[in-house]
């Protein structure tokens, strides 16, 4: 053992495994811990009183709390890159073997601080703003400082490689969720247990008990932590509860759901350990939709503010009876307290116990008389009424207190001041109720005056119970918490009776008075610096500041000194700050405003938030049924939506893999002389049946559908009611009542969820259905001027030109596989596409190839697909048109049927005065003058490339490619009036200044007669 | 011909008279992807049941019921989320919407079955669409499959919730499938052919933990 | 994250399954053609945006695919029910504490008497 070398830790006491010696680094340092012991507890115990800089002044910092509260010990984890975990504070990390951390602020290290010299260049204060008033000034020179500035500043840094751990979620249902597992929880949880509900309970530290881990009372005349552990076994056993310590409820989201975030394997090691084979997920989030919520999360301690409270040695008083009482460690020799209320003596108490020196209670009231009090007076502690410590002595370590009487009402020091000598002052303004959950709902905390604290307001389905909503005291918190645990399930129609509470011993309290900022004998902004928030270095002064510069509500105060901002979320130092505003305002601590706290609670590492939607789970890849097809020939892929589509595929040509535009360029070639052939199955279809079918079809398409026969198929376009495209897609009449709808292959689930919106909320008396059978068929295209030649070797289909037309469908076999064939084309070419049941698609596709290789069957993908139909001007709904285009300014009057007799989805909107202006951006096409231009998709069109910005502009480039069939460039784009500007030069300035010469033409820039599609 | 055009509606028979290669809707996670061995320490077997016919029934419930109930034996699940099988276990009926079922029979009878429905149901108004290329069904099966279903889906699948004979369409990580519970022993699920490889994958990741294996 | 119950399938479910389609009880005009401009315009493009209770169209899209409506409060996210497509609010503005079951039966009978009345209209 070695004992020895932990000089304040106590030789017996404590939840701590003294048999289980643990080895650790902090800054560089070997030290030794026991198992139990938090980072914190272990630095502590050796004496560590430096753990950090603070964050703007670089301060010398110690451990303050004991829990989540902490402020300052925010450290660095890992002993390797990719192990790194920033903003850990060391009150929550439990010790493992080897463990190593680094303090988060402090550069080039933590004893030597360089910032602390910007600190003192910026005199006594650095007022809020500091950084921006001192380096803004040139401007130019702040690129420069920053880098400085930020790498003495920060707040921990990001792994710059990998994290090896996987995370995950597990979503969560109960009926009762109880947050904190201290004697409100646990009462709670039992009630609701033994009612048959079901139950989570969680508790952010790594042992249940909350409170009753380090408590002096006894429960049932036994410790009290022995009570915890039998209602906490009784719980484990019972199938309906859930218990999930070392996890943080962090969010409380809207309709009680409420994410938790689990440590699962953090007090193992820097990584997750192996278990059978498999690597634990190092912490996972519960996303828990619970019927009740019950919040049982406690209180904070707040502590004092006064003079140099930051330097290494002050503590909140509780924080000092948790290390004796859970880790037995005593975290100084001679203490002095300053309170305002008889329940921070037990830290005084546990101190004398512990074997160490109380030089003095300090009691900012003037007859305290508690059973406390008698207590310590009987142990012969001094207790000098009346009296606060005014501010504290020291640099590195306390070394005295400067305690005087007070008068707190008048925020005046009465007396002469005396100087305690000592190393710790622990203080203790009251408690806080821990209401950060409740006020993450929206809800607004109210101010108690009784309790001197904010209790939370609470949104149906919350409860709060015990501490957390200012009931201090340990018999009255347990039978609150069974009590709100009744309530709670009342709410759900449940009737549960409470747990009779074990028997505890009432102490009788003396009132607590009102103090939150101690007066100084220099007026605020000349006194030594008050800190409030330590994390984010607000002080007293900088408040009282803030309010004299005409900033009068709390939330105002806030940003503009930043207190509470981060991950501290004004855990202790939020009702201090207001208190010291409405003081400055004159005004009481509601009237100044209530607080708002904002998830998270504490940290949560990213990991834990993306779960396994990381890596190739990221977003759902969607394939095809011939995706290994394309895999194993070589396909650059697109992402469609979420689907995975060939977008070209190079071929090694001398050796070398072809760059796109080579592809595409020989793809394009194959499809105008030979045949191509593209998987088109991820094209949305939807097959339409009823009576009512037609009719329907009439009412969301722009054009006519009354007589389309069975074997035929039309092209059709859709707006939405304004008169604006939104997709578009041929349907084919399968029968008289039967229709298969294509849609685009983004548009699809919008045009199946937009035919249900009309059918189910406009016209539910036409009898329709419709059914996605997008995955059900693989569509094959095969185009170009020998797609029949090669289609007619492995097909019982008549493909004679007079028996099956361009826009016929029809059905047969094709390589043996019944099939669907619709002679539709995208490309302008003879073209054939091909459907078939999913399942044999693959086969199909390979017995095309086969009979394809003859006639250099290429396969080609969406870039190629693109060139060949903006070559043809066919427009694609999405990228020629954005929500803003109109059939009339696509120029497609003869997709348009005006004298149909329902009123169609957008035919209104077409005569609105907006809608029917002469000057609208029209469809047209563009030709660089220069033909090895290729113009940027996106780029404006202007009249006069020397008009000064900003230019008067025309339209944009919808579409651009270069056309190997053309031998140039060529665009598609929307003009203002472009119809009537055909053959006028124009311009596409670009960002470099130049401007591209253009000509405006008709958008067909091939075949404009449709002779080839027909052959 | 393939199209037999009953009324006014056409049906297909997609099944060639040839013995053709099929690939199920996992056949890229086959060739491709990992495929761990089911073992007796395995606390989830994956096991998928291919070339199912799958068939969309839409119409009212009362119209469909006796069609349903003369052709599969099978009373037409009326309750929300209702799923009901048929005895031999191998043809199933499950509510999808108010007006829509899932119809899932042995592979090669979904014409036959589509075909003794239209017969049943006369000049009604209803739909029935083939999907049954669109679709697989996986079975799941092991002491670990409830929890690895709390990975996926924010669904509660309690028993309390979630008892057998009931069906639900859920998002499942950040794609959606059908889960099912057609007994104690055993969930099902229902994947597109599209998102079968990314659902794979995620059962697979999700399942490493309980040594999850994929019977073939 | 809202928890939404669906009128259709009968249960709550989450937020991720549904999406939101804007104001509830917008109906497209009979006869747009004889709308004019500004009524047109009206339907088209105006909607509330109250603080308070409104009224919203959703779709259980992962789901069974039903579209229904959701009486919200805006202020406080809570839902204060859900009901079918050609049913009406118990709760609005108008009724923040909800009209009573027997007030709702009454107004529906009314109204499918109205709905008679209009048929017998047309015959005559």
């Amino acid at each position: 053992m070695s004992q020895s070398n932990q000089p304040n830790r106590l030789r017996q006491g404590g939840r701590i495994d003294r048999a289980r010696t643990l080895s650790f680094t902090f800054n560089g340092k070997r030290y030794q811990g026991h198992a139990g012991d938090t980072l914190a507890s272990a630095l502590l115990a050796n004496g560590v009183d430096l753990v950090n800089r603070s964050f703007k002044y670089s301060r010398p910092r110690g451990i303050v709390a004991a829990g989540a509260e902490e402020p300052n010990a925010l450290v660095q984890l890992g002993s390797t890159e990719a192990a790194q975990v920033p903003n850990v504070r060391a009150t929550q990390q439990a010790l493992f073997e080897g463990l190593t951390a680094q303090s988060t602020n402090g550069w080039p290290n933590v004893q030597r601080d360089v910032m602390s010299l910007v600190g003192k260049l910026g005199g006594r204060f650095m007022p809020p703003g500091f950084y921006y008033k001192t380096f803004m000034a040139p401007a130019s020179m702040w690129m420069t400082y920053e880098k400085y500035i930020r790498k003495g500043a920060g707040l921990g840094r990001s792994p710059m490689e990998n994290d090896p751990d996987s995370y995950d979620h597990l979503n969560q249902h109960c009926e009762l969720l109880v947050v904190g597992a201290g004697p409100a929880g646990l009462a709670a949880a039992l009630t609701a247990a033994r009612a048959g509900a079901r139950v989570i309970l969680c508790d952010e530290q790594e042992e249940m008990g909350g409170s009753l881990l380090a408590s002096r009372e006894l429960l049932d005349d036994q410790p009290a932590a022995q009570w915890a552990e039998q209602v906490i076994s009784e719980l484990a056993e019972n199938d309906n509860v859930t218990l999930l310590p070392r996890t943080t409820a962090n969010g409380y989201h809207d309709h009680n759901f409420v994410t938790l975030h689990e440590r699962r394997t953090e007090h193992l090691g820097e990584a997750a350990p192996t278990v059978d084979g498999y690597r634990l997920t190092r912490s996972r989030m519960h996303r828990v939709r619970a019927g009740q919520v019950l919040l049982a999360t406690g209180a904070h301690e707040r502590p004092l503010v006064y003079g140099n409270n930051d330097v290494p040695g002050n503590l909140v008083a509780g924080a000092v009876s948790t290390y004796i009482r859970r880790y037995g460690v005593v975290p100084g020799n001679k203490l002095v307290l300053s309170v305002s209320n008889d329940h921070a003596y037990r830290a005084a108490l546990d101190w004398d116990e512990a074997g160490r020196e109380v030089v003095a209670i300090v009691d900012a009231r003037r007859h305290p008389d508690g059973e406390l009090v008698e207590q310590a007076r009987a142990r012969g502690i001094r207790i000098i009424e009346g009296s606060a410590v005014l501010e504290a002595k020291g640099d590195k370590r306390v070394s005295g207190a400067r305690v005087a009487t007070i008068d707190a009402a008048a925020f005046k020091v009465t007396g002469q001041a005396e100087l305690l000598e000592c190393d710790t002052i622990a203080s203790s303004g009251g408690y806080s109720p821990v209401i950060h959950l409740a006020s993450h709902t929206g809800a607004r905390p109210t101010w108690d005056e009784e309790i001197l604290g904010f209790v939370p307001s609470l949104v149906k389905g919350v409860h709060a119970a015990g501490s957390a909503r200012g009931v201090h005291d340990l018999a009255e918190g347990l039978a609150d918490g069974a009590a709100k645990a009744t309530e709670a399930l009342a709410a759900l129609g449940k009737s549960a009776s409470a747990i009779e509470p074990p028997r505890a011993e009432t102490i009788r309290e003396g009132e607590a008075c009102a103090l939150y900022q101690v007066p100084h004998e220099k007026p605020t902004l000349r006194a030594p610096k008050q800190f409030v928030d330590m994390q984010n270095d607000v002080t007293a002064a900088a408040i009282e500041l803030a309010t004299r510069e005409g900033f009068e509500s709390i939330e105002h105060v806030k940003r503009y000194t930043a207190m509470g901002f981060g991950t501290d979320q004004g855990k202790l130092g939020n009702i201090n700050g207001m208190a010291i505003a409405a003081r400055c305002l004159g005004r009481s601590i509601p009237e100044v405003g209530t607080t708002v706290f904002r998830p998270n609670y504490t940290p949560v590492t990213f990991g834990a938030i993306v779960g396994r939607h990381c890596r190739e789970l990221f977003d759902p890849e969607r394939y095809t049924a011939l995706h290994q097809w394309h895999v194993e020939n070589g396909a650059e892929f697109e992402d469609v939506g979420q689907w995975k589509r060939p977008w070209y595929f190079p071929r090694k040509v001398n050796g070398k893999l072809e760059t796109m535009d080579e592809a595409v360029a020989r793809e394009s070639l194959a499809v105008r002389t030979g045949v191509g052939i593209l998987d088109a199955s991820t094209l949305g279809k939807i097959d339409i049946q009823g009576p009512d079918a037609r009719e329907f079809l009439g009412r969301v398409y722009t054009n006519k559908w009354a007589k389309l026969a069975p074997g035929r198929v039309r092209y059709g376009l859709m707006c939405k009611d304004d008169g604006m495209l939104m997709d578009d897609g041929t349907t084919s009449c399968l029968g008289e009542n039967h229709f298969l709808m294509t849609t685009t292959t983004g548009g699809a689930a919008g045009v199946m969820e937009w035919l249900e919106l009309w059918h189910q909320t406009e016209w539910p008396e036409l009898q329709v259905y419709f059914t996605s059978v997008t995955d059900h068929w693989a569509t094959m295209t095969v185009t170009g001027p020998d797609a029949r030649k090669l289609l007619s070797e492995i097909t019982d289909i008549d493909l004679d030109r007079e028996q099956f037309k361009f826009m016929d469908w029809r059905n047969g076999k094709v390589a043996d596989v019944p099939a669907r064939v619709f002679r539709i084309s995208f490309t302008g070419e003879l073209a054939y596409e091909i459907n078939v049941q999913a399942n044999y698609a693959m086969h199909v596709w390979k017995t095309l190839f086969e009979h394809g290789k003859k006639y250099d069957l290429t396969p080609y993908g969406t870039e190629t697909m693109h060139v060949l139909r903006a070559e043809k001007g066919l427009i694609i709904a999405g990228q020629d048109t954005d929500g803003s285009v109109t059939p009339e300014d696509l120029g497609m009057f003869w997709a348009i049927g005006y004298d149909k007799p329902f009123s169609w989805i957008g035919k209104r909107a077409l005569t609105r005065p907006d809608t029917a202006r002469k000057d609208r951006k029209q469809f047209v096409g563009l030709k660089p003058v220069d033909p090895k231009v290729v113009l940027e998709e996106g780029a404006h069109i202007v009249v006069d490339k020397d008009q000064p910005i900003p230019m008067d502009m025309l339209g944009h480039v919808t579409s651009s490619y270069y056309s190997p069939n053309l031998e140039s460039g060529f665009a598609l784009a929307v003009i203002k009036g472009g119809r009537d500007r055909m053959g006028e030069k124009l311009y596409v300035p670009m960002p470099d200044g130049q401007a591209h010469e253009v000509e405006v033409v008709s958008p067909v820039f091939i075949d404009p007669k449709g002779e080839r599609q027909h052959v | 011909m393939s199209d037999i055009t009953y009324g006014k509606v056409a049906t297909f028979n997609t099944h060639p008279d040839a013995s053709i290669p099929k690939e199920s809707p996992l056949s890229v996670a086959y060739n491709t992807g990992s495929v761990p061995a089911a073992s007796s320490g395995s606390g989830i077997l994956f096991k998928e049941q291919a070339f199912l016919g799958h068939l969309i029934l839409r119409g009212g419930a009362i119209v469909l019921d006796e069609a349903v109930r003369k052709v599969l034996g099978i009373s037409l699940p009326g309750q929300p989320l209702g799923l009901a099988l048929d005895a031999s276990g191998e043809r199933s009926v499950q509510w999808l919407s108010p007006d829509e079922w899932l119809v899932i029979v042995p592979g090669g009878e979904e014409l036959d079955v589509e075909q003794r429905l239209r017969d049943a149901l006369g000049d009604a108004h209803y739909a029935i669409v083939d999907v049954s290329g669109g679709q697989t069904l996986i079975s799941l099966e092991g002491e670990k499959v409830r929890e690895l279903l709390m990975k996926s889906t924010s669904y509660d699948v309690h028993p309390s919730n979630f008892p057998v004979g009931k069906a639900v369409s859920v998002v499942f990580g950040k794609s959606s499938l059908i889960l099912r519970r057609p007994s104690e022993e055993r969930y099902e699920l229902v994947l597109r052919r599209s998102f079968a490889d990314y659902l794979y994958r995620w059962i697979l990741d999700a399942g490493a933990e309980y040594g999850i294996g994929v019977q073939r | 994250m809202f928890y939404i119950h669906c009128p259709y399938c009968d249960e709550y479910r989450d937020e991720e399954e549904f999406h939101p389609k804007g104001q509830a009880h917008i109906a497209r005009p009979e006869d747009p053609e004889s709308c004019t401009d500004d009524q047109w315009g009206a339907y088209l493009f105006f909607r509330d945006n109250p603080r308070g209770i409104h009224h919203e169209l959703w779709v259980h899209a992962i789901g069974c695919r039903k579209f229904f409506n959701i009486t919200r409060n805006s202020a406080s996210y809570e839902i204060l029910e859900t009901y079918r497509m050609g049913e009406q609010p118990r709760f609005s503005a108008e009724h923040p504490e909800g009209k009573s079951v027997e007030t709702v039966a009454a107004e529906k009978v009314a109204a499918e008497a109205g709905m008679v009345a209009g048929q017998e209209g047309v015959k005559a």
